[in-house]
């Protein structure tokens, strides 16, 4: 039972700990769960050490046999970038407990125990390295989920909440047949074992089985992140979403699908990414430009951050489609950025939507008057996400430019245009919120934050300011990792390469049929 | 006949002499307690001789009977699903008015025709047990008969199982007369030698064929399921989606495994537009309705076309892949059915969605048990129908059945919708009082308890039936 082990197992046990609280009382409620996420917080600090050590190798492994046939294997580790994405659920779980403290008033104990039951699920995806490991906490992080927006959501939380489960579903069944096929090449649904596999050669993918597995995970991740045109679900769900489903969702759920494309999409078929790079790249640009634009004029202050979430992860595919280690590092690290400052987003509208009931940017105004420290608060948050110098969204943007820009020069200029909207559609959202004329229900309802909000806040940004001043805490492990990856990714593209004795990479792989006769 | 043979008939004579004694007994006092307790404790019995047959197998009673590993693994899973539907029959009669008391019987002399069923190795035996299948279960379909919709259920039924015996016995004799003989066994060796006639052959197994379609309401020969299901007390619905198809099925595989039948293109073809037809049209009528049991009726159709899907896939992974789901499956229905039975009152079944508005608020343990049935009916971790699910897929993919693989990806995701719309109501705000109603009877609890139980930890655990399962080959 390593440290690993108990971080995952103290949401669990929460959980099943949770069931047996007495109904309706908020108080104990609140307080077990913050209790439990707070030490599952402490426990998942202590998992840094090892990593920070060794970077690029898988930490705090443990793998034992779960089910003889098929080969399944409880195997779960961390490196360099998994562990950040724990810590992330980590940290905002005990966050979103503080910020749900007041708002929650029904049915208490269901929903700090949904949030418990979610925190197991995400922090699983992150570490497992069995495929169907994998697939099961994907999953199960979904009910949870799903339970959240649909019981505590808004007015058309019902809706919401079932797009967001069939369009998911939709997505990893895919996925599920994809593993099952790979189970049926590779003997194994071990993940290291796989690419170990890939990477010597006794494992190979053909072009006619690269490209529909590639797309089946792809689709399944793409969906989660999501990625332009598949983006539909998210307004929909975050805008109907209570605040801590807001922020577990923007924060932690949409990162497994990014997580996803680096840690298997990558790797797993390196000939049919790189094929489809330049449509998925489009794709992510489309997205970067569309999501600013329509942020920009939604009147909901949820669906603005919503599309801003959209136009923020066509960064992260951006990044990661761009093969460049730069647009990786800067990929993950807009992963964990994205996590910190949309959450604080999410968070911050969550507490004007406490003070004033209502999420419709017009009934606001001039709060910065009635709260200012909310203000500020919301004014650095903003700052990040717009990716102002010496916030964190500014080392993650600026180094997936870089990537783009080596790789191909107009992707830069395109995705660029994006970071000049966000300035505008978060600008002037906070122009409409905080200044102007303050309408007679702000000035009698909207007060200033209270010491618990300021203790949920706080933390967060104190990591805007870190990620954004002191990169090189994070950087060398993800970067680490990050070049693992594209040596494998690359491994396989190089080698088809000499075989073939073609310097156009693109169109030797469209023929690796000839690898099976090595 | 030897002694033998009699220790390895133990299951299905304890279950005939157990449908005598509840008989007896009722004659001399009439008690709904009394019966019940003794068909609990006749099925209990009979559960436990499967050890002591367990010693004397494989073993040939006459040429009828096969009492093998295969056999007696599906009696086992049938008399465990019949101690719950007694479990929950007593806790739904016991609400209601009248004598309930030859329910009881009925259903021990269904049980004993579905453990005849699952040891046949004859087309005399196979018939035997369909009827003795067949025949109780009108009775308990219509059991309830002051009530109009049982009734009609149950003259439905009979219409129904008499047209698929019909359809059955034509096939046999069809392939009895180009083969020359009514045993399993020897049909394999009959059709590798030239000189039968494949215009009777052929026929004959489509006909066949079409029996098996009606009783395990495989599309499109399941118009009747909606309306049965809806009709016929809670606890028998769950017998009949159950212990009725489970049996078919199990006679199923072994029928075409010892034939052979994964050769024969035809008929192979056969049961892969049955399975593609049955998974679209459960999945996508299910959709439209708006009562409990006509889900779960269509939702049965769409997953017995998953197990068809499994079926087709020759090979130790198939009868894996049958075999679990077939438990899963089990539990799964049974615990849904359990769930109406638990709820309904004396004034009829609680199967309109509207009877499960802001159930969690008002029964969480009821509604949680539910969510989870439904889950795992949808096949999401952490429950023994995610397990069943991926099993059918892979036994799918090792056999490359890419296409019904697909039909199954897709219209689970479209099954996802209905089971969802179920949640749904569950947890949505209850519009009435917090009131929770009577409380749950102790039989329907322990059963509800069991099946949850067996649910969660075949879905986390599965590797102990896993390893069962694969010790059964079923020629």
């Amino acid at each position: 039972m390593n440290l690993l082990n108990i971080v995952l197992a103290l949401p669990a046990a929460g959980f099943l700990i949770g069931l047996l609280l007495p109904k309706g009382n908020a108080g104990v409620a609140r307080t077990f769960a913050l209790i439990v996420s707070l030490v599952t917080f402490i426990a998942s600090l202590g998992l840094l050490a090892p990593v920070m050590a060794n970077h690029a190798a898988m930490q705090w492994v443990t793998d034992v046999p779960w089910i003889a046939s098929p080969n399944i294997h409880y195997h779960v580790g961390l490196d360099g970038i998994s562990v950040w994405l724990v810590i992330l659920t980590t940290l905002l779980t005990p966050i979103c407990v503080l910020l749900s403290w007041n708002y929650i008033r029904q049915r208490p104990k269901e929903f700090y125990i949904f949030l418990l039951l979610l925190e197991f699920g995400l922090a699983g995806v992150f570490c497992a390295l069995d495929l169907f490991l994998f697939y099961v906490f994907w999953e199960v992080s979904l009910v949870p989920m799903y339970f959240l927006i649909g019981i505590w959501g808004y007015d058309r939380r019902i809706y919401a909440a079932v797009k967001f489960f069939i369009y998911t579903m939709t997505g990893s069944v895919l996925m599920l047949a994809a593993m099952i096929y790979i189970y049926g090449r590779a003997g194994t649904f071990d993940y290291p074992a796989i690419v170990g596999m890939l990477n010597s050669g006794s494992l190979r993918f053909g072009s006619a089985e690269q490209l529909p597995l590639f797309l089946a995970f792809f689709l399944a991740f793409a969906i989660k992140v999501p990625l332009f045109p598949l983006h539909t679900w998210l307004p929909d769900a975050h805008g109907e979403a209570p605040t801590a489903g807001s922020i577990m969702l923007a924060a932690v759920m949409l990162k497994m699908g990014c997580y996803g494309l680096i840690r298997f999409c990558l790797p797993l078929f390196p000939n049919a990414a790189r094929q489809s790079g330049n449509w998925i790249i489009t794709l992510a640009i489309i997205g970067i430009i569309y999501g600013a634009l329509v942020a920009m004029v939604q009147p909901n202050m949820k669906r603005l951050v919503a599309y801003s979430s959209v136009s923020h992860l066509g960064f992260v595919v951006l990044g990661i489609f761009s093969f460049s280690q730069q647009g990786a590092d800067g990929a993950v690290y807009q992963m964990l950025n994205h996590g910190i400052s949309t959450g604080a987003l999410f968070a911050l509208v969550g507490l004007l939507h406490e003070r004033g009931h209502t999420l419709e940017i017009k009934h606001y105004g001039g709060v910065a008057t009635a709260a200012p420290w909310l203000a500020v608060a919301f004014m650095i948050t903003s700052l990040a996400s717009i990716g102002l110098p010496s916030l964190n969204n500014f080392v993650g943007e600026f180094l997936v430019l870089q990537g783009a820009a080596l790789s191909y020069f107009p992707w830069a200029v395109w995705a660029a245009i994006g970071v000049i909207l966000s300035a505008v559609y978060m600008l002037w959202f906070y122009q409409r919120l905080f200044f102007g004329k303050m309408p007679e229900a702000v000035k009698t309802h909207v007060y200033d934050l209270k010491a618990r909000e300021w203790l949920a806040i706080v933390p967060l940004i104190v990591m805007m300011v870190w990620m954004g001043t002191a990169a090189q805490t994070f950087l060398p492990s993800i970067t680490a990792v990050n070049a693992r990856i594209l040596e494998q990714s690359k491994a396989n593209v190089e080698f088809q390469v000499k075989l073939r004795n073609e310097p156009n990479r693109a169109e030797a792989s469209v023929e690796p049929e000839s690898i099976h006769v090595r | 006949m030897t002694g033998l043979d009699f220790i390895a008939l133990l299951p299905l004579l304890i279950l005939a002499a157990a449908t005598v004694i509840v008989m007896l007994a009722i004659a001399i006092h009439r008690c709904h307690a009394l019966s019940a307790a003794l068909t609990f404790v006749g099925l209990g019995a009979s559960f436990g001789s499967l050890w002591i047959s367990a010693c004397r197998v494989p073993c040939k009673v006459t040429p009828l009977l096969l009492i093998d590993r295969y056999s007696l693994f599906y009696m086992g899973l049938i008399t465990v699903a019949s101690l719950v539907v007694v479990l929950l029959s007593y806790g739904y009669f016991e609400k209601l008015d009248g004598d309930h008391d030859e329910l009881y019987i009925l259903m021990l002399v269904a049980t004993l025709g579905s453990a005849v069923l699952v040891s046949s190795n004859h087309f005399i035996s196979f018939f035997l047990g369909l009827e003795l299948l067949s025949v109780p279960l009108y009775g308990m379909i219509a059991y309830t008969r002051r009530r109009p919709l049982p009734l009609e259920a149950g003259v439905k039924y009979l219409v129904l199982a008499a047209v698929s015996a019909t359809f059955m016995l034509f096939g046999m004799a069809l392939v009895y007369g180009a083969l020359g003989t009514m045993r399993f066994d020897q049909m394999a060796t009959q059709l590798v030698l030239p000189g039968f006639d494949p215009w009777l052959v052929i026929p004959g197994l489509t006909l066949i064929i079409t029996g098996f379609g009606f009783k395990l309401a495989l599309a499109p020969f399941h118009i009747w399921t909606p309306d049965i299901y809806q009709g016929a007390p809670a606890p028998v619905a769950a017998y009949v989606a159950t212990i009725s198809k489970g049996a078919m099925f199990a006679l199923l595989l072994r029928y075409f495994y010892q034939i052979e039948a994964q050769g024969q293109a035809p008929v192979m073809t056969v049961f892969a537009v049955i399975a593609i037809v049955s998974m679209c049209a459960g999945n996508i009528l299910a959709l439209l309705q708006d009562n409990v049991k006509r889900i779960l009726a269509y939702s049965s159709i769409a997953h017995l076309g998953y197990l068809v899907v499994a079926f087709q896939a020759s090979g130790q992974l198939a009868i894996i892949a049958v075999g679990f789901y077939l438990v899963a499956y089990f539990i799964t229905m049974l615990g849904a059915f359990g769930i109406v039975a638990v709820l309904s009152g004396s004034a009829g079944d609680a199967d309109s969605l509207s009877d499960y508005r802001g159930l969690f608020w008002r029964r969480p343990v009821v509604a949680s048990v539910f969510t989870l049935m439904l889950f795992s009916l949808a096949g999401i971790p952490v429950t023994a129908g995610f397990i069943g699910k991926f099993y059918i897929v892979a036994a799918g993919a090792s056999v490359a059945m890419w296409s019904q693989i697909i039909v199954l990806v897709v219209t689970s995701a479209i099954g996802l919708f209905y089971y969802l719309r179920i949640v749904v109501a569950i947890f949505s705000d209850s519009a009435g009082s917090a009131d929770a109603g009577p409380a749950i009877a102790l039989p329907g609890s322990v059963a509800l308890g069991f099946l949850t139980a067996a649910l969660v930890f075949l879905g986390v655990y599965p590797q102990p039936l896993l390893g069962l399962i694969r010790s059964l080959p079923p020629g």
